[in-house]
């Protein structure tokens, strides 16, 4: 393989799996207060991207990024206090197969709305033909984008998990939810937040990512079944090892494509996931002390 | 500080608690003994919001308890150390404890923090294990941990549920002897316990819990020397 066509597949599996990665990200901060998985994940990044394309064309790019993060952290809420809240105690297999039904919901509703059409926002830097080159690679600087706004959001969503009040009441509802309401902390507004959180930041990273991989009304499933492999692969309820993992997994799919035909790529991904869950089922990173203490 | 008037409990068509009435005042041990079923951990529960009472008063110092959530309820100062620790497992000791404290300082670490010394200096092994992830601590020192962590949100009232369950005898009696000493510091402590004999020794004034009703009640002296209470729950024949 050559130097040029290496760096080629390295950067377009970097920028998938950085995608992937915030994909996970959003998959661990609900499964870091509540205990579920909320598969519903994919669909916020559809609708980010979908509303921001609409409101871009009534107002500026930034603008209509931001409108369509706030829009979502709205329907994230919405969903949320609609389903979840009102639920007496739910088990956490309940919690999950509503949010599969939401999933479903959403992309119905998606359908109505914006039609089968694929769209993508415009870029952020320069046009589709506009690249950086680097190691011999043309590369979109698009890219920087997705890849700087995915370093931030795990920064600071660490930070906030581990030294904010609100991010500790997070993490103890999910540890034990009837303890952390002994301690006077509203485990059902913590849950409400984190549908919020993991919504806006969904949203974000369906925008930003928009312009690469265009959006439609149904790249919300593709796109859970990898996050999902990646909160798995990286550990769950840790957005350092999502990033890890999130990384790996799109270079691997990448490279795949020199070895064997394009369509099996979707099943790399499943492959990784069953091995890990037979193999590692508390992650690469993930730890087992911790993973043996947690109920899911 | 605390006083109940003809609490009923159900859970749905069973009724568990039957016209109970009991009071705590400031300073106090008062312990809640009584066989399995009885309905020691009902009472807690529906003391602290857990579970709603279908008929019945209850106040904690002029505060009206019946409607209140669990969360408005631990905010008047009536904490729950709950059966089986129920310690955040996958959070290390020191989170754990300022978790604890939030109900009261959340806006103000400085007194959160200097409340943290004083539970260091109470259960000193917690200090030592500072960083350890609170699941894999013994039971003894999750039971720590539990009292701990509610005691961080300084109650007026703490309640114990049951705090000797699985433990060694010596990890039971350095329990007690903290027990005691909260008492001593100035605490209102509500203690539930099967361990009658160990709970009577260190209470001011017991109640006994038989079927939802409480049977007998007194300063705790009296207890210990009532026949019907040696007999069911002491296990001793009466002379």
């Amino acid at each position: 393989m050559s130097l040029e066509l290496f760096s080629q597949y390295l950067f377009a599996g970097i920028s998938y799996g950085i995608i992937y990665a915030i994909v996970a990200i959003g998959f661990n901060i609900i499964y870091n207060t509540t205990g579920v998985i909320n598969f519903a994940q994919g669909e916020f990044l559809m609708l980010g991207g979908m509303i921001a394309i609409t409101c871009n064309q009534f107002m500026p790019l930034p603008a209509a990024i931001i409108l369509a993060v706030l829009l979502t952290m709205l329907i994230g809420a919405a969903i949320e206090m609609i389903f979840i809240r009102w639920l007496d105690n739910p088990s956490v297999l309940r919690v999950i197969i509503i949010t599969i039904g939401i999933s479903i919901l959403i992309r119905e509703v998606a359908l109505h709305i914006w039609g089968e059409n694929v769209r993508a926002l415009p870029y952020f830097y320069g046009n589709e033909i506009t690249s950086v080159n680097i190691l011999g690679a043309n590369v979109s600087p698009q890219i920087f984008f997705v890849i700087g706004l995915c370093s931030i959001i795990v920064i600071i969503l660490s930070l906030f998990f581990h030294y904010t009040s609100t991010g500790m009441e997070m993490r103890a509802c999910a540890s034990n939810r009837r303890a952390a309401t002994l301690c006077g902390i509203n485990a059902k507004n913590m849950v409400t937040l984190s549908f919020m959180l993991s919504a806006g930041i969904g949203a974000l990273a369906g925008a930003v990512m928009s312009p690469i991989t265009y959006t439609q009304y149904d790249i919300g499933t593709g796109l859970a079944i990898k996050g999902f492999t990646v909160a798995i692969f990286g550990g769950l309820g840790n957005s350092f090892a999502a990033v890890v993992a999130g990384l790996l997994l799109g270079i691997i799919e990448a490279f795949s494509i020199s070895v064997v035909p394009l369509a099996y790529q979707d099943a790399i991904s499943i492959a990784i996931l069953l091995l890990i869950l037979f193999i590692r089922p508390h992650g690469i990173l993930g730890s087992k002390d911790t993973a043996s203490l947690k109920e899911f | 500080m605390l006083k109940i008037k003809n609490i009923e409990t159900a859970y749905g068509n069973l009724k568990v608690l039957r016209r109970i009435s009991m009071h705590v005042d400031p300073g106090e041990i008062v312990t809640i003994i009584g066989a399995n079923g009885a309905g020691k951990t009902t009472l807690l529960h529906t003391i602290c919001g857990l579970l709603k009472p279908r008929a019945g008063e209850m106040v904690l110092q002029g505060n009206d308890l019946c409607r209140l959530s669990p969360e408005k309820i631990v905010k008047l100062g009536c904490s729950l150390v709950p059966e089986g620790r129920q310690v955040f497992a996958t959070m290390n000791v020191r989170e754990n404890l300022i978790l604890g404290a939030y109900v009261r300082y959340k806006k103000d670490k400085k007194k959160a923090l200097a409340e943290l010394d004083k539970i260091f200096a109470l259960f000193p092994v917690l200090k030592e294990r500072e960083n350890q992830l609170a699941g894999t601590l013994s039971g003894g020192e999750q039971q720590m941990l539990a009292m701990g962590r509610s005691l961080m949100a300084k109650p007026a009232l703490i309640m114990m549920d049951e705090p000797s369950t699985g433990l060694a005898p010596l990890i039971v009696k350095n329990i007690f002897e903290i027990i005691v000493k909260l008492k001593e510091s100035g605490n209102t402590v509500l203690l539930v316990e099967q361990n009658a004999k160990a709970a009577l020794a260190i209470a001011d004034r017991g109640y006994v819990l038989e079927t939802g009703k409480i049977i007998v009640q007194g300063p705790a002296e009296d207890l210990l020397a009532n026949n019907d209470v040696q007999r069911a729950y002491l296990g001793r024949e009466a002379v």
